[in-house]
This record gives structure tokens, sequence and C-alpha cells, in this order.
């Protein structure tokens, strides 16, 4: 697996060291690298090709100038290349001058079109549109039916008319316009890309609704196939946009990358998560890094923002680098983590995390015993663990129901903790905003993040995970788990 | 586990933030609105995935939509059914065919002819890897022998497994087959219970069908649909519910009935989403509570997936012990390559292929079909 494609090529530059610079042939072992992680990615073979390509004349260029770490520069060029093609920016909704705004929601059986529907609808809502749904699946059973209990989760009144799907979904729009509503949204009938019959009715269906935007729902799990989806659905219909579904699970998404890079449309939205907000514009930035399997901290972060105190996060970083973290502090941030998500799920956006600790089992349940220690123990004890003394332990043991030596273990780890985060703080200054720029291989593309020098000194704490020293540079009392 | 770990995620995910927050600070303070962060929707009260919360109840009784009436099932091959989706993948061995010697460019050709199907990479490697080593020891020579070789090759990986539909005849009245189905979701696992409900009926057993998926909205519905469809029992319970309690009250009830087989449906799941992993888990166990005995969990893989399918594979194998794959949607331009990998990395046999809308179209699998539809341009070789 592809764990870290960033850990891989420095595991290739590493060893490539002694020989000062990058030749040609070295070029090839990494291209190798990297075309082997866009097809795990499931990015289609000919796209692939012509990344790898124009990746190619781009990472020959870096191994002539006299680039300090060709390594990073081969990532950056990638990184670069799968942002070009994703496209830069996010799309933005027109809407149409005399409502409504009519959207046509098209895709395969069991991509995610009714659920993105509704989650659409909601999007809309939010955005301080009042939008209607229109169920002109009256393929699958039960479709309808989906769509009227959606529309009750997010409050949005649905149309459809068991008649027929074309009737139903011309009627919908003229139902918006009775009522009002100001965008429409009509589901359409799964169907097979080579399905002559259904891809003619959901081309009549345009026809009688004229949308102002029509979206290919596209399954993030997709394989190869997801080209000739596109491809047969934008000859039929003209696709304005793709929403990608089911990106919350471990699929890379490279078909993402191959649907941009075929029919040239945007993709709008990504779907992530089973809830029905669990739904946002799409970021082509982040989206490169997570084909490359190099995490997404913007998202984590964005995530952590919904979490904690900005003010708060920024001060216990802070005392955290100069060592004067507490378990206090600690209590606080761990509580503040817990709301982000399950630990699993966040070391999965973790950029350059060492694979032995992206595949340790993190049990959730692990923190309780932590929390409950904590909770019991005195203000004074939290802000100075060493007065911890044997009639202590035994009463924090007692309060929190584990045993003494769990105590002892807690206040010794932490104590190696904060040695780390002080080293660390020194090793970096102490100071945000100087250092090595782009020094983070994971984050080297990535708009936004490219000063956050900081990070460079955390991966190497972190050690690389690279071939030769798995977590080899952890620091010491570190070890990896059994 | 050493809690060690916890403290090192805990601190790094506390610094990245905190640091991050600094960095987008400054660089909103220097750049106006260049880090404004994509609007987000304050929701409504959605209701949360919350399994025993479930008292919801559902007002209608199923909508029973105007389906077509199911054709009588034909004896076609998956080779004809497939006939369509060939293109592709014979474009390439033609061009291999082409050629009158193999070249670099034959096993290029091969290598993306087999990357198009979603073999993989790992797979494809291990298929050419032994054909290099006997073309340079002039074991083939021809062309077309390479191609047969593959493809002898490819059916050989595939060989020697128990495809069978496991049903355990020798269980008494009153001690129903039970037939799990498990999946990420949208892969058509709901449908092919339909289509495994009429294939069982019409094969002269007594069917129940327990929808299990109680978290889908109208999930129950398209079940309760097919139910009528085949005359089968159904059982449901609320939305929102406990689906473990779902799939007991249906075997409890075809126990009492002594129907011989429930077929139990499950709410489709992200293979990454551990507690929804922990509830299937539970439903696995549930499940062998009572009368019942779950003589097959079938994961269902739709044929579009890509590298992803061995993940899902894996995990769902981890937590419910999975016997077989059902393949669904290979009617259409996607060829399923994936099945290889599952099958000689976890050695899960696929066991059924779903190739049509048709209740007739869920048909059982077979490797030399499969491999050959995959090599066949639909007229010779």
């Amino acid at each position: 697996m592809f764990d870290n494609l960033s850990n891989r090529l420095d595991g290739i530059v590493k060893r490539l060291r002694g020989k000062g610079r990058l030749t040609e042939a070295d070029v090839d072992e990494i291209m190798k690298e990297i075309r082997a992680a866009l097809l795990e990615a499931d990015v289609n073979v000919t796209v692939v090709r012509s990344v790898c390509n124009r990746i190619r004349e781009h990472a020959i260029g870096a191994t002539r100038s006299q680039a300090l770490d060709p390594g990073q520069q081969v990532v950056k060029a990638v990184n670069d290349e799968l942002v070009r093609i994703l496209g830069g920016e996010t799309l933005s909704i027109q809407y149409a001058p005399k409502p409504p705004t009519v959207i046509l929601m098209a895709g395969l059986q069991g991509s995610g079109k009714t659920t993105a529907t509704g989650k659409l609808a909601l999007w809309f809502k939010s955005h301080g549109r009042q939008p209607l749904l229109v169920g002109a699946d009256l393929q699958r059973p039960a479709a309808v039916e989906q769509l009227r209990t959606l529309g009750r989760q997010v409050d949005v009144p649905v149309f459809s008319d068991p008649e027929d799907p074309i009737i139903t979904a011309y009627e919908g729009v003229e139902e918006a316009k009775r009522l009002g509503r100001d965008v429409v949204i009509v589901d359409t009938a799964g169907r097979l890309s080579i399905d002559a019959e259904m891809m003619e009715q959901v081309r009549l269906i345009s026809g009688a609704v004229s949308p102002d935007y029509t979206f290919l729902v596209i399954d993030a799990m997709t394989g190869q196939d997801a080209v000739q989806t596109a491809e047969a659905f934008h000859e039929t219909l003209e696709i304005d946009g793709v929403i990608l579904s089911k990106l919350d699970g471990d699929a890379r998404g490279g078909a993402a990358l191959s649907v941009k890079e075929v029919i040239g449309r945007p993709i709008a939205f990504a779907s992530t998560g089973e809830k029905l907000d669990a739904f946002e514009q799409f970021h082509p930035d982040r989206m490169a890094s997570r084909i490359l399997g190099m995490g997404d901290v913007l998202t984590l972060i964005e995530q952590a923002e919904k979490a904690f105190e900005a003010d708060q996060a920024e001060q216990a970083a802070a005392r955290m680098m100069e060592g004067e973290f507490t378990l206090d502090d600690f209590l606080e941030q761990m509580q503040a983590i817990k709301k982000m998500g399950s630990l699993k799920n966040i070391m999965a956006m973790m950029p350059g995390m060492p694979k032995e600790l992206k595949n340790a089992e993190i049990d959730d349940e692990m923190l309780v015993p932590i929390e409950a220690m904590i909770s019991s123990m005195t203000v004074e004890e939290r802000a100075r663990p060493q007065i911890i003394n044997g009639s202590r332990r035994a009463r924090i043991a007692k309060g929190a129901g584990v045993e003494p030596g769990e105590v002892n273990r807690l206040v010794k780890q932490f104590g190696d903790m904060q040695k780390m985060m002080k080293k660390m703080g020194m090793t970096g200054g102490g100071k945000k905003g100087k250092g090595k720029r782009g020094g983070f291989p994971g984050l080297g593309g990535l708009g936004g993040m490219k000063d956050m020098p900081d990070m460079a000194e955390l991966q190497e704490m972190m050690g690389q995970g690279g071939p030769g020293a798995p977590g080899g540079q952890l620091p010491g009392g570190f070890n990896p788990p059994r | 586990m050493d809690i060690q770990w916890l403290f090192l995620i805990l601190a790094i995910v506390v610094l990245v933030f905190g640091l991050g927050v600094v960095v987008a600070n400054r660089r909103k303070m220097d750049t106006g609105q260049r880090t404004e962060l994509p609007p987000r929707p304050t929701p409504p009260a959605v209701p949360e995935r919350e399994p025993e919360t479930g008292d919801t109840l559902v007002e209608e009784p199923p909508v029973v939509e105007p389906a077509p009436e199911p054709e009588p099932v034909k004896p076609l091959s998956l080779r004809d059914r497939l006939s369509k989706a060939r293109a592709t993948f014979s474009g390439a061995f033609g061009s291999v065919l082409g050629r009158s010697t193999i070249t670099d460019e034959t096993w290029d050709d091969l290598e993306e002819a087999l990357l198009r199907a979603d073999v993989g990479l790992g797979v494809t490697d291990g298929l050419l890897e032994p054909l290099k080593e006997r073309v340079k020891a002039k074991e083939i020579t021809e062309p077309s022998e390479l191609l047969d070789a593959l493809q002898a090759d490819m059916i050989a990986k595939l060989a020697g497994s128990d495809r069978e539909v496991h049903y355990d005849a020798s269980l008494g009245a009153g001690q129903p087959n039970v037939w799990l189905f498990v999946g990420v979701n949208g892969v058509g696992k709901t449908t092919t219970i339909g289509k495994v409900a009429r294939q069982q009926t019409d094969a002269g057993r007594s069917v129940l069908l327990a929808a299990g998926d109680t978290f889908r909205a109208a999930a129950a519905e398209q079940l309760g649909t097919w139910a009528e469809r085949s005359n089968t029992d159904f059982v449901r319970g609320t939305e929102g519910g406990d689906p473990s309690s779902v799939i007991f009250d249906g075997i409890e009830r075809a126990a009492a009935k002594q129907i011989d087989l429930v077929l139990a449906d499950t709410a489709g799941r992200l293979h990454t989403k551990t507690n929804l992993m922990e509830e299937l888990k539970k439903v696995r166990r549930v499940a062998e509570k009572g009368a019942g005995t779950v003589t097959e969990t079938l994961l269902v893989i739709d044929a579009t997936t890509g590298q992803n399918g061995l993940a899902q594979a894996r995990q769902f194998s981890e937590a419910t012990d999975v016997t077989g794959v059902v393949l669904t949607k290979l009617d259409g331009s996607a060829k399923g390559g994936i099945v290889f990998a599952v099958e000689t990395e976890l050695g899960i046999p696929v066991k059924l292929v779903g190739v049509g809308e048709q209740v007739g179209d869920l048909i059982p699998f077979h490797p030399d079909e499969f491999v050959n539809a995959l090599f066949d341009s639909g007229t010779d070789r």
C-alpha cells in the first residue's frame, strides 16, 4: 500500500544522497513510484501516462537546478501538476436571473445520487435559498420515498408524480415557480452508462427542464471505469460539474482526477460523511494530497476549528513548545480533540505519519482512564506532576479506578512528552515564522500552508517512516507500539 | 497498547492545529480574505445515526412501484451478457496480436489492459513477470501464445475455490439458514437480496426477508417491494432502530413459521467507520443467537469499484467472516478486475455475479467465463 508517497520518495532520495545529485535514471525510479501511487489511487491509466510525462519534465528540470532537496522538488512538481489538473478554483454557483435555478442530478446506480440530492438541498438552504426537490427516479423501488424522507430531514418540500419521470421533472419546475422556490434539484434514476434507453430518458428530462447546472455524481471508490462513465454522461448531457460521493472512506479518489482531466469540468462538491451536512465545496489542493496519500491537513484544521477555541489552541501549542504544557492543558486539548472525531480518522488525515503509527490500533476508549486519572488530580498535581508521591498516587488511582502503576506511567510519559516538545521548541528556534521554508514535504505545494516551518521539525521528530528507519527518529522514550 | 502513542498523537494534533491557526491568522492579516474557509452550513437538527434510539415510526406501508414483471431466466452465459463491455479490454489484445513478435509495446499493452480492468498493479505484475521469464526462455515466442498463456494463468489464479452458495438442508424445521448480506453503500445489496429471494422461492424454498438496513431512508420499503414481488415473508423494524434485533426477530419469526431461509439485509457502510463495523459484528453475533444458523455471509462489491475494493473486503471479512463475494453491475462498462486481488490476497471466492436488472441476471460465477469475457472481442478470439 502506498501510505505516503512523499515518504517513499524520501526513501529513494536518501539512498541516492551519496551521489550528490539526481540523474535521469534516478528520476525514472522516482517516476515509477509516482506512477504506482497514482494507479493505486485509481487514476485512469491514460491520465496517469500523460500526468507522468509532464511530471517527468518538471522533475528533470528540478535535478538540473541547484535545488537543495531534489526529492522534495519532485514531490512539489507532482502536487502542482495534480492541483493544476483538478482545477485551481472552487466552482461558484451562479443563480439564474429568473428563478428558479434548475439543477439536474445524474449518475450511475448506487453512486449516491439521492443522498447527494438531499445534501445539496441542505447546502442551498444554508446559503439562504429555498430549494424544492423533485423525485424523477421512478425506477428503483422506493427511491422517491427515500427522497421524501431526506426532504423531511432537511425540511425541504419534495415533488413527484408516479406517472412519468419526464413529466415529473417538468411539473416539478412549474411547481417551484408556483411555490416561489428559487432552486429546483431534480433527482433522476441511476443508470448504467451503456444503457441507451436510460440515457435517452435522462436526456429528455434534461430537455424538459433545461437545467442551469447538471451535476454528475461519482463514487470516490470508482476505479478505471469512472472515465467511461463521465464521457458517456458528458456526451449526452453536458456535465457542468461533478459531485464526488463517499469521500469519507479510505479510497484515494483518483477518479476525481481522471474525470476532471477527461471532461474538463470541475469537481464541484464532495460528500464526506453520512450526516446530511457532511457535504462541502471541493478543494482541489486538498484532493491532490489525498490522492498522493499525503494527508489532509487543511480539512483537519477546519475540523479542529470547530472543536477548539483558536486562541486557546494557539496558546496551548506555544506552551507546549516551551515545555510549559500542564496536565490541565493536556486534558483540555484532549477533550477538544475528542470532539473532532475518532483518533484513527484524525491520524488518517495527518501527513507524514510513520506507517507504524498509522496502522496502530488506536482506540478512543484508551482515553477514558487517562481522563479519569487527570480528573482525579488536584490543581497543584496537574500543574506539577512531580509532587505526586506514594499516597497521592494511591488516591489518584483509587479515584480513577486504575492501578497505581498506571498513574506512574502517565506521569512519566507526560514528562517524556514535555521534554520532547521542549526539545522541538528549541530546535525550531522556539518561534514560528522563521526557519526553513517548505521543509515539510507533504505540504510542499499546498497553497496556504507553504510557510509552516515548524512542521519540518515535527516531521523530523516523528521520523520519516522511510524504509531504512521506521520510526527511527522518534525521540527517546517513544518506542513503536507492540 | 502504549499510552505513549496517545500522548504523541494528541500532542501532534494540538501542535498542528495550534500552529495552523497561527499561520492562517497571519495570512488572513497579510492578504485579507485569501484563507477564507468555505461557508459552513449550519444544519438543522438532522437525526444522527444512533442505533438504539429508534422510535421514529415509519408512517406508510411499503410503496409499491409499478415494476416490470421479471422475464423468465434465460440460460445466457456471462460471455454473452458481457459483449457490450468488452471493447476496451480486447482493443489492447488486438494490438498485441497485430504485431508479429513480442515487443516492449506488447508488455505495455498487456499491462494497460489489465490495469484498465481494475486488476491492480500488484496482481498485474504478478501475472506478467512469470510470462516475461517464459518469453525470455523462449518458451513462448508468438503473441497469440502469450495471450493464451496469460488467459490460462488468469483462470488458474481463480481456480479451485468453493463457489457454491451454501444451504444446509440438514438443519431441521424451525432452524432456518441465514444468509447475511454486507457491503459499502450503493453496491446493490438490497437488489441482490431481492433477486436471490426470487430465485430461492422459485427453487422451492420458503424465504423471509429481514430489513436490517434501518438507516438509509426508505431502504425497508425497497426491500418490502421485493418481498411482495417474490411473495416472501418480510420483517422490518423502525427507521433508525437496532439492526441486530430486526434480524433476530426475522430469524425467530422464520423459525416459528418453519421458513427455510432468512435473507438478512444490512445498511451499507464504509469499511472505515469503526463504530458501524462494530455494529455489524454485533449483527453477525446476534444472528447466531437464536434458532438460525448463518450459512453464508456475502460481501456485495460493485464491479466499478477500484483498488479500494481490497480494503473493503479485508475490513468486512475481519468484522463478519465473509464467506463469498457477489460482484454486481458487471453489465456496465466496468470489468470488476478487483476480484483477482480479493480472491488471491484474501482467499474470498466470488460466488455470484450480477449482470443485469432482471431476476435471472444474478448468476453463478465461473472463472473461465469471466476471464474469457475479458479476452473476447465478440467475434473471434
